[in-house]
């Protein structure tokens, strides 16, 4: 029995290094290879021995897909293709091409420069690792080979993020990657055609959260960033280079250009301008009213937010800075939170999930006194505020998504296992489906039931459905004989008479006869003809023909009268019928 | 399978497939040389062209000086130029299901087939193609809408009197097909109908025909499409290039094994070499404005500009020529050269790569950052203070008749010192200057057509092998100028089919199987017998289901047991009955074993038919 393979190597009822490996239809994909945020050990990859103890990588997988540019789907990528070794393809669409080298890139930078770790990856690999990378576009269909064919569809969670279509023949599966069903102020949302895969891989980062109006978050975030800044605090908002970062700009930009605001908004890092012009190049990624007024005025060129110097952290006044990256796990953000955690006046809003192990995550959960490396404790004083602006698809945007993709099984990774719990429950009823939570390295077979493509010659359908009517009827159905012919991989269904004449065979024709003898005074003709008589009266809904030449025919069957001269009333009744006769006209 | 024709031109096809029970569009192209008949549409009031004497036959017989203008010698008709349509009358309009678009300068025609026929299908194209085809149709609409005409002449279009017209007007074809151009909302009714598509991306049409774009490589989004459905497969090809310019590469791999590749959209000029026209294009450039005069450059809003532009930015620097201005005149100006920078996915891999970096694509950006290169609207407005002699002007219309180019012709035709450069191939220069003779002016043709020529256009079919190939009837023969050009036409074995305004073509081929689906459980019950080596059949009884024009076959239902009720009932509702399938029964009968078995059944065998009988007689 054919059946769909799903083993999760990272984000299995977790969040972070996403990795899923997936065999359909005898070829082996890889979703996404991103690191965790939460580790800084081997645990930050996803296991790879899980393959490399049968062999080597290239020789297991068909090829790779990287959902989107963030580093827990893309991070381990280089490590993957460089240390583990892998060399055949990886897909991902233009916008992640173009960034993710660089997020990795800052990623490297962090760990080895800053933190000293070595047996890192290089540069260098980095580079050898993108030149693997073959773009698609979105609804392209890539033919990996002959049998395997992926497709890529709008995911609206990060510019260029995307879900992916696998298909092998009939069998197929759709992995979300992160993805948002809400459009918001710089990206749309997600949307896929009814594909009914055989199994939809979704993340469930808010599996149980459904999220109030954007507006209300939006106002919220304006409303205490504005207080905050009247009495002379400083903001903190950690984001990732990319992304969100985009979004809260925009909207802080509109803000104070209404309100007319003086304080400076910053951003850190050399990556903003960057990141922006990335965002002007891939404008149709964007939604589209930005798409639509782009050529008038593109809403990524910032006037109010200016590029962040170390040293204007301790500047007095209010300010308004957004660094990076969002977890609070390292750099920029990390340092500007312990120059500014002490004061009450200063505030922290978090935009985004965290990542358990993060400082972040910590902070998040009540946290007040914090450990640092080798040295005091640091002591949480400013204002936290969390506020998910990260674009995931809550609870009811799964559900929505559920019902656009009408999928036959679910499978649920990236969440909290607790949190898929609840979900799962939800999905089952709601859609009877079954839905499944691999953790990681467990594999979730699911059977397919795939139908069998067969090549039916066009006379004999077009027969066939000129004879079956319009419309089928239930309670008469019609039964269609054909010859099924399989020869060098084909499957042909042609009618009986054309697969003898095409395999040059000759048909016997099996005629059964038997002879019954009775009594009758009449004559030959006569006995015949009251035989023809009572099998009309008897056989309504059959053609009964007296033939001239003294038979009868029903159907195939044949029916004669002959009687010797010498005892005229002893009839000889010859009968013969075909093989293939109805049971009824015999009885 | 049945190909309408509704357009002759072999650059601006139209075609309907009738292709399994599906009618499908192919390019809506209009052809706008129709508009070199009229009069030029003049931005500022021109005395010349207003005090021009109006027609009247030499006998006196026919007055049309309302209608028809005299003007350097030819008589040209004073009215809002119009567009030769394709054809409405083949076929009607309301059935087609889909319009498969392949590029921007291939969709003009859309809004008259959209708006006012009953169509209520779907356009396919890419998102280029949509968004730069939107800018060159508001193009059109406002350089006809910027110098409204009051009348509209008809009456030289009567039969009896175009036929004692003079020159070129006489010999004009389809007069009654042509139409004066579409409004703003007819452009934005027609648009909404467009469904965006990729490069490879396959489209289920009413689960019976599947349709592909391809990357065509002539211009941005350019796509040639293959409309198949398991066994059959046409190829339709149209406007592609396999020069290195801004486009990503023409696939030609997916064009394989087509039963019939319908080919459009060669090279108008196929005796003139791009890159070489390029070069003289720049050295005539140059001689002008070193000279001190200005260059004029008829152009498309997009489309060769792009190219022209990354030349100039290398040239001028090199020819020492860094501080000419260039100006780009359009009312679709700045969103052409804005809209070229975001379109990575549709880009050479070159132009890709710099996105990566990131980059803008095209150097235009640099241009425009240095103040090199200015666009504007129009020569209305800022562009009038702004602008500095010698300069390099591009503009449209290509045709001349209207547009700000109009204006450029009136201003620097008296001059020797000024160029005219033509890059456009879809006009004649002679004919397009017409209306401005005497000129003093230098006339430069160099036209830029990097479609297919013949050359390549032979071998992409030796490589691809289709089993047929339609192409329009020019194609077929040497161009009339040089009919001993053997080499200008194509010759295949079997020959084209080559098809004209209004043909309609039986296309050769016979569909014989078609796709089914067993169901696993039905698929399961199968019996398969070996009868030769590695050939088994089985035979299949089952429930034939079409819908949506899928199929799929179910086993046979086992018939309901009958309800325990009363005697009559039974009698009359008897459950449907089911033949069981009909053995194929052939080979060789082993003697031996089967007279056994009939020793051992014969008794069985002969009871059935006695009672039977018996009861018949009774």
């Amino acid at each position: 029995m054919p059946d769909i393979k799903v083993t999760p190597l990272g984000a299995g009822q977790d969040v972070g290094r996403s990795c899923i490996l997936v065999s359909i239809g005898g070829k082996n994909i890889m979703l996404d290879c991103g690191m965790h945020m939460g580790y800084n050990d081997d645990r930050r990859f996803p296991d790879f021995s899980y393959v490399t103890q049968n062999g080597r990588l290239t020789e297991f997988l068909d090829c790779v897909i990287i959902s989107h540019f963030h580093l827990d789907h893309c991070g381990a990528l280089p490590y993957m293709s460089e240390m583990v070794g892998y060399d055949g393809p990886i897909y991902m669409t233009h916008p992640t091409k173009a960034i993710c080298p660089i997020l990795l890139e800052d990623f490297r930078k962090i760990t080895v420069d800053k933190k000293g770790e070595t047996n890192f990856f290089t540069s260098q690999m980095i580079k050898d690792c993108m030149k693997k990378v073959v773009p698609l576009n979105l609804h392209q269909t890539v033919q990996v080979d002959e049998e395997l064919e992926i497709k890529a569809y709008y995911a609206g969670h990060v510019l260029g993020a995307a879900m992916f279509q696998i298909k092998v023949g009939s069998e197929s599966v759709v992995y979300t990657g992160d993805y948002n069903m809400t459009p918001d102020r710089h990206l749309g949302a997600a949307w896929i055609d009814k594909c009914r895969p055989d199994i939809l891989i979704s993340e469930s980062t808010y599996a149980t959260t459904i999220r109030d109006s954007k507006r209300c978050r939006e106002r919220d975030f304006l409303k205490k960033v504005h207080e905050t800044v009247e009495r002379g605090g400083k903001v903190l908002i950690p984001v990732f280079a990319l992304g969100r970062a985009q979004e809260l700009c925009i909207l802080l930009e509109t803000f104070w250009e209404r309100m007319n605001l003086k304080a400076p908004i910053y951003f850190s890092t050399g990556l903003t301008e960057k990141a922006n012009h990335y965002y002007k190049l891939f404008i149709t990624w964007t939604n589209q009213k930005i798409r639509k007024t782009f050529v008038q005025r593109n809403m990524f060129e910032f006037k109010h937010i200016k590029a962040f110097d170390r040293s204007y952290a301790d500047n007095p006044g209010p300010m308004v800075v957004f660094a990076t990256p969002g977890m609070l796990h390292a750099g920029q953000s990390l340092q500007i939170f312990k120059k500014w955690a002490g004061n009450e006046k200063n505030m922290l809003i978090m935009p985004g999930y965290c990542v358990q192990g993060t400082v972040g995550h910590k902070i998040l959960n009540g946290q007040k006194k914090l450990e640092m490396e080798g040295r005091a404790t640091l002591d949480v004083k400013l204002q936290v505020e969390y506020m998910s602006f990260s674009a995931h698809a809550d609870a009811k945007g799964i559900m929505q998504l559920i019902r656009m993709a009408e999928p036959r099984n679910m499978l649920l990774v990236h969440g909290e296992a607790k949190k898929m719990e609840f979900l799962k429950d939800k999905i089952e009823q709601e859609f009877s489906i079954s839905c499944y939570m691999p953790a990681n390295g467990e594999t979730t077979t699911v059977v397919t039931n795939p139908s069998v493509p067969v090549d039916i010659s066009l006379n004999l359908l077009k027969r066939e459905m000129a004879l079956g009517g319009p419309l089928p009827d239930a309670k008469r159905p019609r039964t269609m004989h054909g010859t099924l012919i399989m020869k060098d991989n084909s499957l042909r269904l042609v009618s009986p008479e054309q697969a003898l004449k095409e395999l040059g065979l000759s048909e016997h024709q099996l005629r059964f006869t038997c002879r019954v003898q009775l009594h009758d005074p009449h004559s030959d003709t006569d006995t015949l003809g009251r035989i023809y008589t009572h099998l009309k009266s008897v056989l309504k809904s059959y053609s009964i023909q007296h033939v001239p030449d003294g038979t009868v025919i029903v159907e195939s069957i044949v029916i004669k009268v002959t009687s010797s001269a010498e005892e005229p009333n002893l009839k000889v009744i010859l009968l013969s019928w075909s093989y293939q006769v109805n049971k009824h006209v015999m009885n | 399978m049945k190909l309408y024709c509704l357009s002759g031109h072999p650059t601006l096809p139209c075609n309907v497939l009738k292709f399994k029970s599906t009618t499908i569009m192919l390019d809506c192209g209009l052809d706008t040389t129709a508009a070199l008949y009229f009069l030029p549409l003049p931005l500022v009031h021109s005395p010349r062209l207003s005090k021009l004497p109006g027609w009247v036959s030499k006998d006196g017989a026919v007055n049309l000086e309302k209608e028809l203008k005299e003007c350097s010698g030819r008589v040209f008709v004073d009215s809002q130029p119009e567009f030769c349509l394709p054809e409405k009358e083949l076929l009607d309009l309301s059935t087609i299901d889909v319009i498969l678009i392949s590029n921007y300068h291939c969709m003009m025609a859309l809004p008259y087939i959209t708006e006012h026929t009953g169509f209520t299908g779907t356009v396919y194209a890419t998102e280029p193609t949509l968004q730069i085809g939107r800018l060159l149709m508001e193009e059109l609409v406002t350089f006809m809408e910027r110098v409204p005409k009051a009348q509209a002449a008809t009456c030289w279009k009567n039969k009896e009197i175009q036929r004692l017209l003079p020159g070129p007007l006489k010999d004009a074809v389809d007069v009654w097909s042509w139409r004066k151009c579409y409004s703003v909302q007819e452009v934005n009714s027609a648009l909404s109908k467009v469904q965006l598509v990729g490069y490879s991306q396959k489209v289920e049409l009413f689960g019976a025909v599947q349709v592909t774009p391809l990357s065509s490589g002539y211009s941005l989004g350019s796509s040639n499409w293959i409309i198949q459905s398991h066994y059959e497969k046409v190829s339709y090809v149209s406007g592609s290039s396999l020069l290195t310019t801004h486009p990503q590469p023409m696939e030609q791999s997916s064009l394989k094994n087509s039963d019939v590749l319908i080919l459009t959209g060669l090279t108008q000029i196929p005796t003139a070499n791009p890159d070489g026209m390029l070069g003289e294009f720049c050295s005539n450039l140059a001689m002008t404005i070193r000279a001190g005069g200005n260059v004029l450059v008829p152009c498309y809003s997009s489309g060769v500009i792009y190219d022209l532009l990354e030349c100039l930015y290398q040239f001028m620097d090199s020819a020492n020529l860094g501080s000419t201005p260039f100006y780009f005149i359009s009312p679709v100006a700045n969103s052409s050269l804005e809209f070229s920078q975001i379109f990575a996915e549709w880009l050479c891999q070159n132009k890709q790569s710099k996105v990566y970096l990131p980059e803008p694509p095209f150097p235009h950006a640099e241009l425009i950052q240095t103040n090199k290169l200015k666009h504007y609207p129009s020569i209305h407005g800022d562009f009038s203070s702004e602008f500095r002699q010698p300069c390099v002007v591009f503009t449209g219309h290509p045709s001349l008749r209207f547009g700000d180019v109009v204006h450029f012709m009136e201003l620097w035709g008296k001059s020797s010192l000024n160029t005219i450069i033509f890059t456009e191939p879809d006009f004649s220069y002679l004919d397009a200057l017409a209306p401005y003779q005497p000129l003093a002016m230098k006339c430069v043709y160099c036209p830029i057509d990097t479609r297919l020529n013949f050359h390549q256009v032979s071998k992409l079919l030796k490589d691809i092998q289709p089993l047929h190939v339609v192409c329009p009837e020019p194609y077929t023969q040497p161009p009339p100028a040089q009919p001993h050009r053997s080499d200008l036409m194509l010759e295949l074995q079997p020959p084209p089919m080559a098809y004209r305004r209004c043909s309609v073509l039986g296309l050769p081929f016979r569909r014989r199987y078609e796709r089914i689906h067993l169901l696993p459980e039905l698929a399961r019950s199968l019996v398969p017998s070996e009868i030769k080596a590695g050939v088994s059949v089985a035979t299949v009884s089952a429930v034939l289901q079409s819908k949506d024009n899928k199929h799929v076959l179910q086993p046979v239902p086992k018939p309901a047991p009958v309800p325990p009720s009363k005697k009559r009932k039974r009698v009359t509702e008897e459950p449907p009955e089911v033949l069981n399938p009909k053995p194929l029964l052939s080979g060789a009968v082993p003697l031996e074993p089967f007279l056994a078995m009939l020793h051992k059944v014969q008794h069985t065998l002969s009871l059935r038919p006695n009672q039977s009988a018996q009861s018949a007689c009774r």
